[in-house]
Parts: structure tokens; sequence; C-alpha cells
């Protein structure tokens, strides 16, 4: 049985239809790399799976569950999905520590004890455990992401979308963040990737998703796809990385 | 003809000035929890409230402060209210600073970047929770050098409650003057005293700013 299971979804920003009917469906511990150039909507459709953009049709359902766009049923999504974003967006105004435990407390009701021993066990698991009571902007660019990713971890999603979480590091930095990655990954985690790293698309995803102009172009297993394109824009793409 | 030293003008004028520190002081405290309640239904998610307040802040910032004093000390006396000039002054500034106010402090919570409101909802909050433990007190660390500076306006403001009666200090001065024949000296040492109030302000809101922008300059 699939975990995420989208059906034509459609969505358009005015008078531009961004998706134009996207089926797909992520079975549990799946690990799935969306990849097309900028514009194809893939951060879009990444987006429309956690509610932060409402659809103009289709459905999404996680789990079973139907998204809707009124607050308890987007709080219950959100809940069982959760994101990182290419921009870290860690909150500054509290620690490292703060940032893991806020949405446990506030969001789950955790007693702060418990809270706190999750975001020690979550900053242990991406190796950032001794930074519990550091401030964000004394991280590096590579460290706040995984902080981001620890975040989403302790609220024990059963899976995680990515939206182009290398994308604002340095070069140095990318490979600690997919270190993470690879490892939730090899833990069973469902992970929804959209990404620009081709390399690690081809080790660790079980199946790549190439988007063009709003549509699933190809799909398959990362072998299949990166060995053999099947359709021009696919081998354009590919051969240009 | 009685003569006047500059201790005697320096004193009546310090004694006035008590009364312009309390206006400023009403004014400020009044506009700020006024501006505050205002605040959260500009930034609400009602639509009517929200338009409600916009035009409010809008026709306190389109009009001349000394304007709305008249309204208030005049226009009420046309439909037989006895407004005294206290009253007036007071009320016209505490609605007055709590349009800038509001529209200070919803600048700020504009300013708070969008990523934030899409990760506390990714984590599942609800607007009244991200609001309350993200948005805002990020916002309030914005907000805190633009309010202190302010304050400056509210306390030169306060100077044109003179023209309706109200003994502060610039109505103050004009009454020493008209006693001394010393308009020089007199409205010397008013502007001295307002200067006295206002420099720290201004001051202590430019070494906030600088504070503040230092430990936000990673984000």
């Amino acid at each position: 049985m699939s975990l995420i299971e989208i059906t034509d979804l459609r969505k358009s920003f005015g008078e531009t239809e961004v998706l134009k009917g996207i089926t797909l469906n992520v079975a549990p511990g799946e690990v799935i790399a969306i990849i097309g150039k900028s514009g194809s909507g893939k951060s879009t459709l990444l987006r429309c799976i956690n509610g932060l953009e409402t659809v103009n049709g289709g459905t999404i359902s996680v789990a079973g569950a139907q998204l809707q766009a009124d607050e308890p049923h987007l709080k219950a999504l959100r809940l069982k999905v959760g994101m990182i974003f290419q921009q870290f967006n860690l909150f500054p105004h509290l620690t490292v520590g703060g940032n893991v435990m806020l949405s446990q407390t506030v969001v789950k009701k955790t007693p702060t004890v418990e809270a706190e021993a999750m975001a020690r066990k979550m900053l242990d698991r991406v190796g950032l455990g001794h930074r519990f009571d550091a401030w964000p902007s004394e991280l590096s660019g590579g460290q706040q992401q995984r902080v981001a990713i620890a975040r989403a971890l302790a609220m024990q999603p059963i899976a995680l979308l990515c939206d182009e979480i290398t994308s604002a590091l340095d070069p140095e930095l990318v490979a600690e963040v997919l270190a993470v990655v690879r490892e939730l990954a090899a833990d069973g985690m469902t992970l929804i990737l959209v990404t620009h790293e081709m390399g690690f698309a081809r080790d660790v995803c079980s199946r790549v998703v190439f988007m063009h102009q709003g549509r699933v172009h190809e799909m398959g297993p990362p072998a299949e796809i990166f060995a053999s394109p099947k359709t021009p824009e696919l081998r354009q793409f590919v051969g240009k990385q | 003809m009685t003569d006047f030293t500059t201790w005697d003008i320096l004193r009546n004028l310090l004694l006035a000035t008590r009364w312009t520190i309390l206006l400023s002081l009403v004014a400020f405290l009044g506009g700020g929890l006024l501006g505050l309640a205002l605040l959260f239904l500009r930034i609400g998610r009602l639509s009517w409230p929200r338009q409600a307040v916009r035009g409010y802040v809008e026709v306190f910032q389109g009009t001349p402060l000394l304007m709305q004093l008249f309204l208030a000390f005049f226009g009420l006396g046309l439909f037989g209210f006895d407004v005294p000039a206290w009253l007036a002054a007071g009320l016209t500034l505490i609605l007055w600073s709590a349009a800038f106010l509001t529209e200070i402090w919803r600048g700020c919570v504009d300013a708070v970047v969008r990523g934030q409101w899409e990760a506390s909802a990714s984590l599942g909050m609800g607007y009244v929770q991200q609001m309350r433990y993200v948005i805002l007190p990020q916002a309030m660390r914005i907000a805190i050098p633009p309010t202190v500076g302010f304050s400056v306006q509210v306390v030169k403001g306060t100077a044109l409650t003179s023209i309706i009666g109200f003994v502060e200090l610039s109505k103050a001065g004009t009454v020493v003057t008209n006693a001394t024949f010393q308009p020089f000296t007199v409205y010397g040492i008013v502007a001295l005293i307002y200067f006295c109030l206002c420099w720290p302000l201004s001051k202590s809101s430019q070494v906030l700013e600088r504070k503040l922008n230092v430990a936000h300059r990673d984000h």
C-alpha cells in the first residue's frame, strides 16, 4: 500500500499552470529524488504535499488521510510529513535545543523533560548533540541544516520532504548534510527529495522522478534513468550534469 | 515693574515640564496599549477588522495632529460635551500614538521572513502558535529601535497641546514670555529642555538599533 498517494494534482499561480496533473505513489521506506530544470514544478509539488500551497485540482493523501485546506486537517498532515527547506529556516531567537523542542511542546504538548530528551536524541542523530545550547547564528550552514533535520525528526514524522536542502550551502558543507540524509534513508525513513545532487540521487534513491513543464516526464530506478534515459528532454538534462 | 531672574524663569518652566513628561507618558503608554490591540486586528485573519484598523491608521496619519486636537477640543464641544483641555490633549495623543505604533509594529511583523511562517507551519503549528512563539518574539526585537524613536515624536507632539490651552512646557514658555518680555531667553530654555528630554531617547534608539543589528547579522 502506498504511504503517499498523489492523484492528478494541479496547481496554478495566476494564469500559469505549474503542475499539470501529477500522479505519484510513494511506498513506505521509498527514497525518491525529484529532478528537473528550475521552473519544472519540483518544489511546488513538494510544497503541495505539505499543504504550503493550496492545490487547484486532484488529491493528495498521506497514510490514508486526505489533504484538506483547513487548519486541523493541515496540522494532522504536517504531523505525519516533516519538511526541510533550502534556507534552513531555524528560529533565530531560540537556541538549537529550543528549536528542536518548540513544536514538540506547543503542538504535541509533550512535557519539557521528554521534549528535551527527544531533542538531545535527535541532535545526537545528526551529530550535533554537543551544540544544544548554541544559537543558530553561531553555526555553519551545514550545521544549521542538520539542526533543521533534527527539528523535523523530533516530531516523529512518517515521511520527510527535502526541498533542495543543500542548494544554499557552500560545496564543502554539502557532504555532511547528505551523510545525514543517507543515514535516514538507511534507517528506512520515507524521503522525497528535490535535489540537484545527481550523484546522491543515483547512490541513495530507490526511484528518480524527472519533471518537465509541470508533468512527470519520466520515472524509474536511478540506474535506468541515468544510464538510459528514454526521452530527449531527460537525455539533455542528464547530459548536462 | 517686577524683575525676573533667570532662575525664576527656569523654575517655572521646569515645573511645567512635569506636565510635558506626564502627557508624553500617558500618550505613549496609552497609545502603546491601544496600538497593540489594534495590531492584532490589523494582522489578524478577519477581513473587516483589518480594513477598519487600516482606515483608522490612514485617517490619523493623513491629518495634522493639530487638527485632531482641534476636533477633539472644539468639535466635541459643539455636541454639548464640555471637554477640558487635559482630556482632549491626552485622548488625542493616545489615539494618534496608537495609529503610528500600530503601523510601525505591523511593518515589524511583516519584516519577519516568510520562511519562518513556513517552517513553523510545517511543524504543525497553528496561526496563534506561530504568532506567539515564532513571529512576535522576532518582530518585537525588530520593533524596539523604531518604537523608542517614535517616543521622541510623542514628546514633541505634546507641544501642540499648548494651542488648546493645556499648560505644558510650550504653553508655560508663552506665559512666562508674556510676563518677562524676554522671548529669546525663555524659548531658548524651552528648546533646551525639549532637547534634554528627546536627545537621550533618540540616542538610545540608535544604540539599540546597533546592538540588535549585531545580534541579527546572520539571519
